[in-house]
């Protein structure tokens, strides 16, 4: 690992401030994806900034709404009754994460400002209809992920929160690989009176994505029957040591059946 | 240098470290505590785990910076001034849990913290996943399992009630 200051404000204007000035200093949450990023020396930052001191942890429940702050572990959402009853296929999407010990230090806005292809909370924002809340703005989940590894925070951005809709029902999915524990395919299923959202991750090149034709489907007929005849092009689909792209296809309709089922 | 000023199995250290000095580092160079292993770089095989202000974690995941004000406990600070081990190490003993030893450090610490975690009780299953993080390549785990459920009444001074 190459060496770095390091830095902990108390102030979140103190701690942009130290990621705007210098724009090879980063920012440190829970270090699960960062630190083995350093050790591999994929990174280099001059400076790095600790926003654990900042305040930015905590769940609040609304009926409509569930906000969760950038610092809140993944074991705290998993644990939290609130969130377990608000949304549980959140709460559940949650207690999925790696193992715990990597839910008792990784946060839910270092997953979503990494945004990992394989990641598990990507799928939920996208599918819940959420919005991240950031130090100078709100973005919606629907502009937010622009790729794999790239969102539409701009250098120095910080995650405060982020906000989920209540939904009728709904369901997360993951067929995980069982040396790393992300996700090979992961589907999360959302009901709303006004329709249907399902977001897919862990298996196209691009990152999570909506799946338009399901969506479709189950907004007409929430029933695992009203997918049975569409198929998933393979196309943009990953193939890699794992799985090829037609298996990552075939599993995203297995995936989405049994978050149907689930939900 | 930054320095860290932290609380290790009951004592205070203050330590001068660099931004890159991992905890685990910290403990087995800095403090010559070389019971917390570490077995990988990818934060996979959990023998680095400690506690962290009373919470399981990976030590080669945290920087030691990130750890000042804490306080860390490892594998040497639980066994008894006497040499009484703790219960989780006495089942561990008991059970053959361990072949090599090499992810026993990790392994006891994490099924401390998952047996005090779980005041309600704790199913094989349970056990299993709750262990999810900590590699080991020698015993087939089954042993593992069984210490762990075996410490569980002795921590906490009662017999596990009958599953209903
Ligand atoms: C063994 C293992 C298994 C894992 N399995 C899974 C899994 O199954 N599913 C899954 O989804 N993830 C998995 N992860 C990743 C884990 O969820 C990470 O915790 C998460 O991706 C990153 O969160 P973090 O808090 O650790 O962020 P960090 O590693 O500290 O930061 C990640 C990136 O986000 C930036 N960042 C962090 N917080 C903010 C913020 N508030 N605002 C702006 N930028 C920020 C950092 O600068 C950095 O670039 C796994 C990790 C490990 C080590
Ligand atoms: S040394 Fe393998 S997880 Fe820490
Ligand atoms: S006893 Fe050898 S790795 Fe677990």
């Amino acid at each position: 690992m190459y060496d770095f200051a390091y830095e902990k404000p108390t102030a979140l204007a103190a701690a942009v401030s130290a990621l705007t000035t210098d724009d090879e200093a980063k920012a440190l949450a829970g270090g699960q994806t960062f630190i083995p990023v350093l050790k591999q020396r994929l990174n280099k930052p001059t400076k790095v900034v600790d926003l654990s001191s900042l305040g930015l942890s905590g769940i609040t429940v609304t009926p409509s709404t569930v906000t969760i702050g950038a610092m809140t572990t993944h074991g705290d959402v998993a644990n939290s009754v609130d969130v377990q009853k608000a949304i549980p296929a959140l709460a559940n999407l949650a207690s999925m994460i790696g193992d715990w010990q990597v839910r008792h230090r990784g946060t839910i806005g270092g997953s979503l400002a990494n945004n990992d292809p394989s990641a598990c909370y990507p799928s939920a924002l996208l599918a819940l209809g959420g919005t991240v809340t950031t130090d100078r703005r709100t973005i919606a989940a629907d502009d937010y992920f622009q790729g794999m590894f790239t969102t539409a925070l701009e250098p120095g951005e910080i995650i405060t929160s982020v906000t989920f809709p209540v939904p009728e029902r709904a369901a997360y999915q993951k067929f995980r690989n069982p040396a790393s524990r992300y996700a090979m395919v992961g589907v999360f299923v959302a009901k709303f009176a006004s329709g249907v959202r399902v977001a897919i991750t862990g298996a196209a090149q691009g990152g999570v994505f909506r799946h338009a034709a399901f969506e479709a489907a189950l907004s007409a007929n929430f029933l695992v029957d009203a997918i049975a005849g569409i198929t998933t092009p393979a196309d943009d689909l990953n193939s890699d040591i794992h799985a090829s792209a037609a298996y990552r296809a075939h599993l995203i309709g297995v995936m989405t059946k049994r978050a149907i089922a689930a939900a | 240098m930054p320095s860290v000023t932290l609380t290790v199995n009951g004592k205070t250290h203050t330590v001068e470290v660099e931004g890159r000095t991992l905890l685990v580092e910290l403990l087995r160079e800095k403090l010559g505590l070389t019971g917390t292993h570490v077995g990988c770089d990818t934060s996979q095989c959990g023998a680095c785990v400690v506690h962290l202000n009373g919470t399981s974690v990976k030590s080669c995941t945290t920087l030691a910076l990130q750890a000042d004000g804490a306080s860390v406990v490892t594998i040497e600070g639980l066994a008894a001034a006497d040499g009484t081990l703790h219960p989780m190490q006495e089942a561990f003993r008991e059970n053959h849990a361990l072949q090599c030893g090499f992810c026993t450090p990790g392994m006891v610490m994490s099924a401390i913290d998952l047996v005090m975690s779980h005041p309600q009780g704790l199913s094989e299953s349970d056990i299993r996943h709750g262990l999810e993080g900590n590699l080991c390549r020698c015993t087939g785990y089954h042993n593992i399992v069984k210490a762990v459920a075996a410490a569980w009444p002795v921590m906490h001074g009662r017999e596990l009630a009958p599953a209903e």
